[in-house]
């Protein structure tokens, strides 16, 4: 029984980073209806950047507001520059631009940083991660920052204008031009905030996985995973999908242990947990296409 | 009276495909202008070329200024407001939100909160959903709040494509009177562009005749109407 609710616990712990990374990534499919595929790889170098900074001697959490403040200005450039001219381009060539994205982050951060792996220090007094027993304190850590997090983006989101002129663009944006909404910059901003809650993610998964140019590419998984049990079109169901693809995944192990301990029958272990979760997840888009929380709007005619 | 919107050889493409071809009329301030026509004759063409939402070329002068070439937003911002064909409801969004959405690019917050008021004054049913998901509203409510919305801009010039659309008689009555009162109370100019000829005719005191793209017929509302010529040929009925 403890050894479940650790499980359980160090299992929302890695959920937080899947939530933040499935928020992302639902932020720029609601304005575009495109998967950003570099999100992973925009988000580790955003944590290389939070590194230079604390080398340099910034504190810690100032090195964070700075990294996040810079791929928000990254996340928007890009918008701008690479994505705005293709607003009316085929999905295939989209695709395409994001894959090279990902390939020109990911090499960037190994040209400039090097392909060798590095510490990230925890802003939190000591570390341990997954399945080392009790939950550590970096974990509750990234817990809490990412509540935090959320709770401010929420916030923004449903109490300022701001925040409703970027709904009300995501949703209909002949309607909020119709408003004097300028929606194009409120989709440059959906890649700013994207960009910069990516940075978070990557920041505080890293104490935990260590620092290399491919650290994200398997949250990234974890987090498109959560993204679409929780329903792509929402984001407090992102979120929600994001903790239960965390807590699924050391579920999934915890099981296979226990049977191989009492049965002495090996069928899943640490090793599979990313197949079974995903088996989890296509079982549940079978069931239920728009996601568990997905929001099916109502509309009379 | 001085003139509000002056639109000059205008002409409107969708892709290569021409939609309007030297459409010319003018607008006079405060009045209410109806844009008729039968189906596929350009009308909303006419709306969504003044307010930037198509290509087009010849000029759009509104209050002096020309707005073709601008993006929608920055005409809106100038005091257009546009009830789109459909309504344009933000379906997800509560009507409360549905109306801040249309004030977002205004400063002025107790303006705001009293425009807010004499929306409310004009259709007391909107204030009773305030916090309803607008888009379970019915077609007649979606249609006043499509109307509130442009009001919130505080516009000085508002085009309305069928208001009418889908909707019981009884209902469009109501919001055809409420319309006139908006009219008068607000100053605001209206172009309303109707199939239902009869009914644009009876609020407007001035109306244009689109056929395939081209204005064939003007005139103030009152004479087209009782001409009986005009009517069979170019309205049907
Ligand atoms: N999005 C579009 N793409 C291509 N052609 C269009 C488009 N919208 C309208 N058209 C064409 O432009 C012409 C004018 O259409 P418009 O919608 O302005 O007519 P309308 O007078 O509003 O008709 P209705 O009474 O049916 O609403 C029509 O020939 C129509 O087929
Ligand atoms: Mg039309």
């Amino acid at each position: 029984m403890d050894e479940l609710l650790q499980q359980v616990a160090s299992g929302l712990a890695n959920g937080a980073i899947y939530a933040l990374v499935a928020l992302a990534l639902v932020m720029i499919f609601v304005s575009t209806d495109h998967i950003n595929f570099a999100q992973g790889e925009m988000a580790m170098f955003s944590t290389y950047l939070c590194w230079q900074l604390i080398q340099w001697g910034f504190s810690f959490w100032i090195a964070l507001i700075v990294a996040a403040a810079l791929s928000f200005l990254i996340g928007m450039t890009i918008e701008r520059t690479i994505l705005r001219p293709l607003r009316h381009a085929s999905v295939l060539s989209i695709v395409v631009v994001f894959i090279g994205l990902l390939a020109i982050f990911h090499s960037m951060a190994g040209a400039i940083w090097s392909h060798t792996i590095k510490e990230f220090p925890s802003p939190f007094p000591k570390v341990s991660f997954a399945g080392s027993g009790y939950i550590g304190p970096h974990q509750i850590g990234m817990i809490a920052v990412t509540l935090i997090l959320l709770s401010a983006l929420f916030a923004f989101f449903r109490f300022t204008p701001l925040g409703l002129a970027m709904r009300a663009a995501a949703q209909n944006p002949i309607s909020a031009r119709l408003a004097g909404v300028r929606v194009d910059w409120m989709l440059a901003l959906g890649w700013g905030l994207a960009a910069a809650i990516g940075a978070v993610a990557g920041v505080m998964v890293a104490p935990a996985v260590y620092l290399e140019p491919n650290m994200m590419a398997g949250i990234l998984l974890y987090g498109f995973a959560g993204a679409l049990v929780g329903g792509i079109s929402s984001p407090g169901g992102a979120v929600a999908g994001g903790f239960i693809v965390g807590v699924l995944e050391n579920l999934v192990a915890f099981i296979g242990n226990q049977i191989e301990r009492h049965a002495g029958v090996y069928i899943i272990g640490n090793g599979e947990k990313l197949t079974v979760a995903l088996i989890i997840v296509i079982t549940v888009l079978t069931l239920k296409p728009s996601g568990l929380f997905g929001r099916i709007t109502v509309r009379r005619v | 009276m001085s003139v509000l919107l002056a639109v000059k050889d205008l002409a409107a493409f969708y892709g290569p495909s021409r939609a309007l071809q030297g459409v010319s009329f003018e607008l006079v301030q405060g009045g209410i202008t109806a844009l008729l026509g039968a189906n596929g004759a350009g009308k909303t063409t006419t709306l969504r070329a003044i307010c930037g939402m198509v290509r087009t070329e010849g000029s759009i002068l509104f209050e002096g200024r020309a707005v073709n070439g601008r993006a929608t937003e920055s005409i809106v911002r100038l005091g257009v407001a546009h009830v789109p064909e459909g309504r344009g409801t933000f379906t997800a969004l509560s009507v409360e939100e549905n109306l801040r959405v249309a004030a977002y690019t205004r400063r002025d917050r107790s303006a705001v909160r009293q425009d807010m008021d004499m929306v409310f004054a004009y259709f007391p049913r909107l204030k009773e959903r305030l916090q309803q998901q607008a888009g379970t509203l019915s077609g007649g409510e979606q249609q006043m709040l499509a109307i509130s919305r442009a009001l919130m801009l505080r516009p000085r010039l508002m085009l309305l494509d069928e208001p009418s659309f889908g909707l019981a008689p009884l209902i469009v009555q109501e919001i055809f009177r409420i319309m006139r009162r908006i009219n008068e109370e607000t100053k605001v100019s209206l172009l309303l562009v109707e199939q239902n000829a009869a009914l644009a005719l009876d609020l407007a005191d001035q109306a244009y005749v689109l056929e395939t793209g081209r204005v064939v017929m003007s005139g103030d509302a009152a004479s087209i109407k009782n001409n009986e010529q005009i009517r069979r040929s170019y309205l049907g009925y």
